[in-house]
């Protein structure tokens, strides 16, 4: 397991909004397999470092490499850095799903073809390959009977479901989730999160922006503390759970793991 | 009431008055379309002529704006044909003019309904396309624009009402519409009120039927109820 490959590679990232620092210099690697869970109070840059990763969010300064492919930047009028060539960028976020707070599902498209949309405009699949892909994502999801159903007509959990199931139908190389079960009604938390502990478990390259500190504890092989845009601590889960360095990390664990 | 054998001229008057209303709208909203695009562009130069299409063509009459593209139209085009060596009088036909004048307007108030209704659907409806690898262009006509004629559809039918009845400017310049059919048999039979008054019935019948699609259209583009129904 020591020779894995690097997944995925961040170096440097800076963020400002105008003024605001938001990223600080944030570097961080992948490798193939890492479930990496990135904490910290709201504010501190967690969802913005994961939104520069496939540049929803552009950052001012740093690298973004994906199976050892960099991400070819260039510097716009404004100051921050944009793709190069869109092409790359298009075919980079391709390999690198992403799974939304509010799901962002299309609601003018049934479920099935929210699922196959990308697999035949992107990966250019025929039809007849999308459909049997989709269905055997929502038979994994448990949502097999949904195929035609519309968005609207789902319930938080389910809908979340289907957009991890929309990720993985791109067969993404690094999977990102930015708190994924912030918006769901806390019945439907472990649903969602069943179903990304079990992509945990099949070996998928994760990184999971949560506030699910227990879970975050079971699935992680590594875990981020983010503070103020800069990483305040990182490691193994053992140890930022079970005996941190830093008196931040403690005092965050203590008052969220009652 | 008593047509005295005028009422086929009122049948037809209001059949050029539909193509016209219709050709209008098919252009205006390509016209809009653009203008939305233009308003919403990443490009600075792009959004300035936006700007200066709705704030020129919404700040003028529409009848101002019928006679000068009826009567510069030709002008124009004389001009051109000059410069080829052809100097006889070109007069562009006045259901040209009309069309032209008409979806301009329409398309500069349909520019604000589609800008509109754009920026209300969440940012979250291109990111997640955009996460996915779709280009821009993807995103915005598999995406964007489907949900858009929804936000749209109310705004849109409003102004087709107003441009229906629009229609009756291009009189001014000849074109045998509705109004000039009723204008013409008044004038023959002496009798307006009659003929103002049954024009005035087909406006009527034209806009409730445009009314009730407009309600058609706004509920199947709504597939999310459909679904719950079904």
């Amino acid at each position: 397991m020591s020779q894995a490959q690097t997944a995925l590679e961040l170096v440097d990232i800076h963020k400002s909004y105008g003024e605001l620092e938001v990223l600080k210099g944030i570097s961080l690697q992948a490798r193939d397999g890492d479930v990496i869970s990135i904490l910290g109070s709201s504010g501190s840059g967690k969802s913005t470092l994961l939104r520069c990763i496939n540049l929803l969010e552009r950052p001012n300064a740093g690298q973004i490499r994906v199976a050892g492919e960099e991400l070819v930047l260039k510097k716009a009028k404004d100051g921050a850095l944009d793709a190069a060539s869109r092409r790359q960028l298009e075919q980079m976020r391709a390999r690198i799903g992403f799974v939304f707070q509010s799901f962002n599902l299309w609601p003018h498209k049934t479920i099935l073809d929210n699922i196959i949309e990308a697999p035949i405009q992107v990966l250019g699949q025929s039809r007849q390959q999308a459909v049997a892909r989709a269905q055997e994502l929502l038979a994994r999801v448990g949502l097999e009977d949904k195929a035609k159903a519309y968005p609207g007509n789902l319930s938080g959990g389910q809908q979340q479901r289907v957009a991890i199931a929309r990720a993985l139908a791109m067969d993404p190389q690094v999977l990102l989730f930015d708190e994924p079960t912030s918006a769901l009604d806390p019945e439907l938390v472990n649903e969602v999160l069943a179903v990304i502990r079990s992509l945990a478990e099949e070996g998928r390259t994760m990184l999971i922006v949560t506030h699910e500190m227990r879970f975050a504890r079971d699935v992680s092989s590594q875990v981020v503390f983010l503070h103020q845009g800069q990483i305040e601590e990182m490691g193994p889960p053992e140890q930022l759970f079970g005996n941190p360095r830093s008196q931040r990390v403690r005092d965050f664990m203590s008052s969220h793991l009652s | 009431m008593d047509l005295q054998g005028f009422g086929h001229l009122l049948v037809s008057g209001a059949w050029v008055t539909l193509q016209l209303a219709l050709a209008s709208l098919f252009v205006g909203l390509i016209f809009g379309l653009i203008g939305a695009s233009a308003k919403l562009s990443r490009f600075r130069f792009a959004r300035w002529l936006g700007t200066l299409y709705t704030t020129f063509v919404r700040g003028i009459p529409e009848l101002l704006l019928v006679l000068t593209i009826y009567f510069g139209g030709s002008m124009l085009l004389m001009g051109i044909g000059s410069w080829f060596g052809y100097d006889e009088y070109i007069e562009i036909s006045a259901f040209v003019a009309g069309v032209a004048a008409l979806s301009v307007a329409f398309g500069a108030y349909a520019t604000e309904v589609f800008r509109a209704a754009i920026q209300e659907l969440p940012k979250g409806q291109w990111e997640s396309a955009y996460a996915l690898g779709m280009t821009r262009r993807k995103t915005f006509f598999r995406i964007i624009l489907p949900q858009v004629w929804r936000l749209a559809l109310p705004g849109l039918g409003n102004l087709f009402q107003v441009l229906l009845k629009d229609t009756a400017l291009v009189s001014v310049v000849g074109l045998d519409e509705l109004m000039r059919q009723a204008y013409v048999a008044s004038g023959y039979t002496k009798e307006p009120f009659t003929f103002y008054m049954a024009a005035a019935f087909i406006y009527l019948g034209l806009t409730v039927i445009a009314t009730c699609i407009t309600m058609l259209l706004e509920r199947a583009s709504n597939p999310a109820a459909r679904g719950a129904r079904a």
